[in-house]
């Protein structure tokens, strides 16, 4: 009986590089876009930057089909709890984008209604500058968490320590 | 208007420049009343000032503002007493538009507006605590807000009103006499487009009352003016509404220029005509893009969007900025156009006529847009006016009112171009009149190309413009005009006053409150986003709720200038 009796069909490789490589192909996101910067992500998703050459143009408006929060705009602290609620709702492993200087900080809104970063309520993976970035960091921002993301294993626990405001109120 | 006002009040104080009209505490609702049944039809704005810390201060801490535009929209006036307490009466029963406007002066002051139907916050969410734009608040004292408000007891309250539940002896509401269905859209729902949120009470698929909750970015934008020279609100003001931010500079630069009382150049004047068009032309683009988008016709999408990304091009060019150009300054702008700008607007504008077509070719004859459209949440000519709706809104309901040709402004009345005007007021005239205003934005945009004379961008003045850096660098005379502007800001003598232009949206108007210095005492904005919005429920009670979804998308709510 032959050996090779399989032939080229079979590639042989880890499990996690096999997973990894198919949630990278296929990041799902969940635009959580409230203001100025969400127009930008419309011109990301659009034909000239076009996301989808990068596997991410599957816009999911229910969190629990989507694995990549965008949140692109301001959050007020009107808005903080439902925002809170999204990513709760979202199934792990799930990444966060922080796009443009009012999510990532605030922003020039330094005053009573602005939430002062929404790393203050969930955990942040890539923080994007600019007011509103240009569509090629949005890009460089999701090639940035797929590269961070074939450093995941499922042998270990992804569950970040993370404590925000509005947790336990 | 004016005159038979001030024939009745004799002794009251007018001012010429502003229009403005000060009256007693005791008359001020009558006199509202008065100039409803003189014309004045249109409730453009309400507002407090809080006089607290103003250099020279009234004897009573909050003046009242009504800004009020007669039906002939040629002219406005405003009328405005001081408080002795923070309350007064409202004005509900003559406006519709009022009852969000008093709301928000509610929030944000704490006035109290005896008989108004449904007194309470609306910008700030309902576990804050205080006034924030009163002067004693501080700026930056955020406060947390940890679940969203219950909108159950005032849907409770809506339905016994419309006699769909009923009220047990203990004041107990009981269920409801239909089988109704309550679902909530919102504020993070694809159909909401941003940030609103809307509850809805569902008998099968018809609406039968609905509540819609604002302020979700609510950024503060007026009380961030308030600490923030002219030429630094000017950034801020890009982010009223996104989609054309050019407009709400223009706007803004040019009340703070009428207060100063200076004259663009020419060459300026067309400068922002054309880029104000231009603005006008993508931010149509978008909201139509989104709108067809939501009615299942993807295709457009593409169609429309593309020529609006070589207008970033062409913006970023020009200003360095994609979306937020923050392109104008007080007295001009910061930058002359570039060399080669027309071809690009060519071929932009031959970009624009292509999508219009295209998506027109689809849509137009579209049988199954027309049965979506047509008739579908039509608002009256003398409803919408009484709510305050203004711009695309308005005039598809058939009103001829464009402040473009009503009280034309930069030369608008030597253009040739027509004014797009509806009959029903549906979503389809809606949607139909913005296809209409490219075209004849492009018109404008195609008079000035090849036209615009030469020239100074800026007004000749150094109190107000900052002078060339060779200047700077160079003379000591220079570098002290460039730090006095920079720290001290425009000086703008003190004054009330009410400018506005037609923008995408409607009429964009600005009230700033000057003490003389560099800071404005207070900036408000009257945004049309906001009292298109408050005749939302209104125009949907009663219809489909897909085609709730659909009128969402036709009136262009904008979150940022609609919240602030």
């Amino acid at each position: 009986m032959e050996l090779d009796i399989l032939g080229d069909s079979v590639v042989t490789t880890r499990v996690d590089h096999m997973v990894n490589w198919a949630r990278e192909s296929s990041l799902w996101p969940f635009v959580f876009g409230t203001a100025c910067c969400a127009i930008e992500f419309m011109s990301t998703a659009a034909s000239r930057h076009d996301i989808s050459r990068f596997g991410a143009e599957v816009v999911r408006f229910s969190p629990r089909q989507a694995d990549l929060l965008i949140v692109a705009g301001t959050i007020s602290y009107k808005q903080a709890p439902i925002l809170k609620q999204i990513y709760d709702q979202m199934p792990e492993p799930k990444w966060v984008i922080s796009m443009g200087a009012c999510a990532c900080s605030g922003g020039f809104y330094d005053n009573y209604t602005t939430l002062q970063g929404i790393d203050e309520i969930i955990p942040v993976d890539v923080y994007v500058a600019g007011c509103p970035p240009r569509p090629e960091s949005v890009l460089d921002a999701l090639m940035m968490i797929q590269k961070e993301l074939q450093n995941d294993s499922l042998s270990q626990e992804r569950k970040k320590e993370f404590t925000g405001r509005l947790d336990n109120v | 208007m004016f005159k038979q006002l001030k024939t009745v009040y004799k002794n009251a104080e007018f001012i010429e420049k502003s229009h403005t009209l000060i009256l007693k505490e005791d008359e001020i609702f009558e006199a509202v009343e008065l100039t409803h049944s003189l014309g004045g039809e249109m409730l453009l704005d309400i507002t407090i000032i809080d006089y607290l810390d103003y250099p020279s201060p009234p004897p009573k801490r909050f003046g009242l503002v009504y800004i009020i535009r007669h039906k002939d929209f040629k002219e406005y006036i405003i009328l405005k007493t001081y408080l002795s307490e923070p309350k007064c009466l409202s004005i509900t029963s003559i406006y519709k538009a009022a009852d969000w406007l008093e709301r928000e002066c509610y929030d944000q002051y704490g006035i109290i507006f005896e008989n108004h139907p449904n007194l309470k916050r609306i910008l700030n969410h309902w576990q804050f605590e205080g006034f924030p734009l009163r002067k004693d608040y501080p700026v930056t004292n955020g406060q947390y807000c940890t679940q969203a408000e219950d909108l159950m007891p005032e849907m409770n309250r809506r339905l016994f009103e419309k006699g769909l539940i009923t009220k047990d002896h203990d004041d107990q509401y009981s269920e409801s006499l239909k089988d109704l269905m309550f679902i909530n859209i919102g504020p993070s729902h694809p159909a909401t487009h941003g940030t609103i949120r809307n509850f809805s009470a569902l008998d099968g698929e018809t609406i039968v009352s609905n509540i819609s909750e604002i302020g979700y970015l609510h950024r503060g934008f007026e009380k961030s003016c308030e600490n923030h020279t002219y030429n630094q609100i000017i950034p801020y003001t890009d982010r009223l509404d996104y989609c054309s931010a050019t407009t709400n500079n223009i706007a803004f630069a040019k009340t703070v220029e009428e207060m100063l009382g200076v004259t663009l150049p020419e060459r300026a004047v067309f400068i922002r005509v054309l880029v104000m068009e231009l603005s006008r032309v993508i931010n149509h683009l978008v909201c139509l893009a989104a709108q067809l988008v939501d009615m299942g016709a993807l295709t457009n999408y593409w169609y429309l969007y593309n020529p609006r990304e070589s207008a970033y091009t062409f913006f970023s060019k020009l200003t360095g900025a994609r979306l937020t150009n923050s392109y104008m300054r007080i007295g001009g702008m910061s930058y002359d156009l570039y060399e080669g700008y027309e071809e690009d607007l060519k071929q932009i504008i031959k970009e624009v006529e292509a999508g219009v077509s295209d998506a027109l070719s689809l849509c137009e004859h579209n049988r199954i847009f027309q049965d979506r459209t047509q008739d579908v949440c039509p608002i009256s000519a003398a409803e919408a006016i009484n709510r305050g709706l203004s711009g695309p809104n308005l005039r598809a309901s058939g009103v001829n009112y464009d402040m473009r040709t009503a009280s034309p402004y930069y030369h608008y009345e030597q253009f040739d171009f027509d004014v797009a005007v509806g009959s029903v007021g549906d979503i389809y005239d809606r949607i139909m009149v913005r296809f209409e205003e490219i075209k004849q934005s492009v018109r404008i945009m195609k008079q000035i190309l090849g036209n615009i004379p030469d020239g100074k961008i800026c007004v000749d003045n150094p109190a107000i413009v900052l002078p060339p850096k060779t200047d700077v660098y160079n003379s000591i005379e220079g570098t002290m005009n460039q730090f006095k502007l920079i720290y001290e800001g425009v000086k703008v003598p003190a004054q009330e006053y009410y400018g506005s232009i037609e923008a995408t949206n409607g009429e964009l108007g600005f009230y700033i409150v000057s003490n003389g210095s560099g800071y404005p005492h207070k900036v408000k904005v009257r945004a049309p986003s906001f009292l298109a919005m408050s005749a939302y429920t209104s125009m949907v009670e009663g219809s489909m709720l897909a085609d709730a979804v659909l009128n969402l998308g036709s009136i262009n709510i904008i979150a940022g200038e609609m919240d602030r």
